[in-house]
């Protein structure tokens, strides 16, 4: 029977019938579920939670070098913090198959940019497959280890957000049961120094040569003949909507292997049509290739470079035609942008924080960047994973440098830390930096949905863990004044700041408390008083003075008559209302 | 293609949004359709806007629905029926939760939740209204409003036939079943 999965299941199915032994990633929205279900192979596949995407990319290459058939699996972004290993590995080639999986966000439905990832491939030297549906997101996970191990190549499986997130039908194999390689010492592979590299680029494209005849020939880029006045050339998702509006009046071209790109097989369908169109999601990648060898085509000039692509925009682009739609009464509609839950520990730091005069806050990735938005409008800037504290050093000591007087605090969470904000801690440290560094430590990766990280005391595949002490490591590193706080409770963090913004030296802060979404762990519940009572309002105490408004609970409103109320099917008793009330109008609900 | 039906789920994170579209799509792929189902994940599930679509038919390319495409849209908040109507056919039908989430600019004044949506709705398309999360308080739990609605869309859609209580059963945690089943015959019963 057929399964309905998503891509990122079929892509965890797909390793797993490849014979993968090895897994690693760090999570990150569209790619997470990818490593979330190999974990459900455990009994054939090593999975693990990397600290970062460099990490995770790097365990994957010993594991492959090892002679395993290995994947690794990231967000588009993760690729620019794995890229350092990605095109050296190019280099060297592997020896057990190789695959990166790049889950690209086009629309930025739940990221900081939409770079399309396919310029990677070329970049890097790396060959690339892309599938259009959950079906072939399984089939090219295998397909990708045969070529890898065939040309002795990395191998790039680009995908993005639909792919990933998409359901279709998927019918399952068994599993092929691959023998490790041997391992045979070989420095002139694979040790990258510049004498061995010269080497390794030239048989680098040797063999990039052969695989674009592999891509010429293979049946992952065929035809589908149609009418031949109108021919199109597409790849991933873009093939379902390109499908989707042209149907059968048009002839096809559906790359499935986009790097090398089967330059002959372009060229020979390009002369079989009279018109040629590129239907591509973001950059022009293929139309920039197809018109470098002087063939007229229409792509960009029709449909846009910027955000998801989707059929509408296809058909107006090319056809110039409009499906008939009701219009949306624009005045029936209020914003309804992402919020900290109710709950949420972050906001209680967030509320006392943004009290505070003439401080720049160093944001970075996480739930936490909603620290930003209204009404805590806390934070001024996010850039990347781990720039909160490297970028707030910077900000301070260009302050400094210049006689601004400006207190920095920068704001990063448990997962994000120990992905890279422990280095610019370090930096900090070092060069006499005097921000103050605030983990907001919720026990748990919170944003890509509940995942263990190093400091939660269990692995990806559910086994007990050490628990990295943050506390212990900043000391470690040589931080002398370090405050752990609950941040819930608003007059202990209110002291905790104060007296941060008055050094003028690397501190730290951690705030404890597990996300509100968190499944609790006996630990959780040791540590934590998590059997909370709810909060109501006396109503007859309330005078609507709305500053329990300002701490952004979704679960409080106003009612203009009633005054303020508390929705009990949302409030997990966390109090931060209560303290913020000046009438004592809010009050525990009685067990 | 025309024989691909499309169904826009619409809503907010947390109402149960995902499961309704599994247990649709479990008792679709049983019945032998193709299906495509596109969801939301990550940042825009905390308290924002969410959609599913499901999509089925004999073969289905895109897994998304374009504009003015939508046979159904099965609202679970009123403001978001709103939001999303302009990728209902406008020949199609838009089931109503009865049932208001204010946002976030609501709760903090800057703006109030508009008034007459539904109204509103009915004036554009075929609106049928459910009190999907009253009755569900009624039968014991909210969180089964999910469950009213797509009861309401089974029987708007004429696909009582399908095997419903075994797609339930599937996709929901063993002690919710019979509630859930409850919740779906009632959906069923309140657009009859």
């Amino acid at each position: 029977m057929k399964r309905l999965m998503t891509g990122n299941e079929a892509i965890a199915r797909g390793a797993f019938e490849a014979g993968v032994t090895l897994a690693s990633a760090y999570p990150g929205t569209p790619s997470t579920e990818i490593l979330e279900n190999i974990a459900q192979y455990k009994d054939s596949i090593y999975s693990e939670w990397a600290p970062n995407e460099k990490v995770a990319l790097e365990v994957a290459i010993g594991g492959s070098i090892a002679g395993a058939r290995t994947l690794a699996a990231m967000k588009h972004v993760g690729l620019n913090v794995a890229a350092d290993p990605f095109f050296t590995y190019a280099y060297t080639g592997v020896n057990g198959g190789f695959v990166l999986v790049t889950a690209d966000d086009p629309g930025m439905h739940s990221s900081q940019n939409e770079q399309d990832n396919r310029y990677y491939a070329k970049f890097a030297k790396v060959p690339m497959l892309e599938p259009s549906n959950s079906q072939e997101a399984k089939e090219f996970v295998k397909e990708a280890y045969k070529i890898s191990e065939e040309f002795d190549v990395p191998m790039l499986l680009r995908v993005t957000t639909r792919i990933c997130h998409s359901k279709s039908l998927v019918e399952f194999a068994d599993r092929e049961e691959v023998e490790m390689k041997p391992y045979v010492k070989n420095g002139a592979k694979y040790i990258a120094s510049p004498a061995n590299s010269k080497v390794l680029h030239v048989k680098l494209e040797e063999k990039l040569k052969k695989l674009e005849e592999y891509s010429n020939k293979t049946s992952l880029n065929y035809e589908i003949w149609n009418n031949k006045k109108i021919g199109v050339i597409t790849s991933g998702v873009s093939f379902n909507y390109a499908e989707e509006v042209f149907g059968e009046d048009v002839s096809y071209l559906k790359l499935g292997m986009t790097y090398p790109l089967p330059m002959a097989k372009i060229k020979e369908f390009a002369n079989k049509v009279e018109i040629l169109y590129i239907v591509e999601e973001l950059e022009p990648y293929i139309e920039t290739e197809v018109r470098a060898v002087g063939i007229k085509c229409f792509g960009k000039d029709k449909i846009s470079n910027i955000g998801e692509l989707n059929p509408d925009i296809i058909r107006k682009g090319f056809l110039n035609e409009e499906s008939e739609a009701l219009e949306v009464s624009s005045e029936k509609i209020v914003n309804r942008p992402p919020t900290l839950c109710a709950g949420c520990p972050h906001r209680g730091f967030f509320y006392e924080l943004s009290k505070r005069k003439n401080v720049y806050v160093s944001g970075d990735i996480g739930c936490y960047t909603l620290g930003a938005a209204p009404p805590l409008s806390t934070t001024d800037s996010v850039i990347c994973m781990g720039a909160s504290v490297s970028a707030g050093h910077g900000f301070a000591k260009a302050c400094k440098a210049n006689d601004r007087d400006m207190k920095v605090f920068s704001v990063i969470g448990d997962s994000t830390f120990f992905h890279s904000g422990i280095t610019g801690l370090v930096d900090l440290v070092y060069n006499g930096g005097h921000t103050t560094t605030v983990v907001l430590d919720n026990r748990i990766t919170g944003m890509t949905g509940h995942q263990d990280n190093p400091g939660t005391g269990y692995t990806l595949m559910g086994d007990v863990a050490p628990e990295i002490d943050i506390e212990k490591l900043v000391k470690a590193i040589g931080i002398k004044d370090v405050d752990v706080i609950n941040p819930l409770n608003l007059e202990e963090t209110r002291k905790v700041i104060e007296k941060h913004e008055n050094l003028d030296k690397a501190s730290v802060i951690i705030t404890k408390w597990p996300c509100a979404l968190k499944r609790f762990t006996e630990k959780d519940h040791e540590r934590f008083n998590l059997k909370r009572a709810q909060c109501f309002v006396d109503q007859e105490k309330c005078r609507k003075c709305k500053m329990c408004l300002k701490v952004g609970c979704p679960a409080i409103s106003m009612d203009k008559d009633k005054g303020a109320h508390i929705d009990l099917a949302m409030c997990v008793g966390c109090d931060v209302c209560l303290q913020v009330c000046p009438f004592d109008a809010i009050q525990k609900v009685k067990a | 293609m025309e024989k691909v039906k499309n169904i826009l789920f619409v809503g907010v994170g947390g109402q149960g949004i995902i499961l309704a579209s599994k247990v649709l799509s479990y008792a679709l792929v049983n019945a032998g359709f193709d299906v495509k189902m596109s969801e939301v994940h990550g940042m825009a599930q905390r308290g924002g806007s969410v959609t599913t679509q499901v999509r089925f038919g004999e073969r289905v390319s895109a897994p998304i629905i374009g504009k003015g495409q939508a046979d159904v849209m099965v609202a679970f908040e009123q403001m978001e029926a709103m939001r999303w109507i302009d990728i209902v056919k406008p020949s199609g039908t838009c089931i109503v939760n009865d049932y208001k989430i204010p946002s976030a600019p609501i709760l903090v004044g800057q703006e109030t939740y508009p008034e007459e949506i539904i109204n509103s709705l009915k004036e554009k398309l075929s609106t049928i209204t459910v009190q999907a999360a009253k009755k569900a308080e009624e039968l014991g739990n909210i969180k089964a409003q999910n469950i009213v609605l797509l009861g309401a869309l089974v029987e708007k859609m004429d696909l009582g036939n399908l095997k419903w209580e075994e797609a339930i059963k599937a996709n929901v945690k063993e002690k919710f079943i019979d509630l859930n089943i409850k919740a779906f015959e009632l959906g069923r019963l309140l657009v009859k």
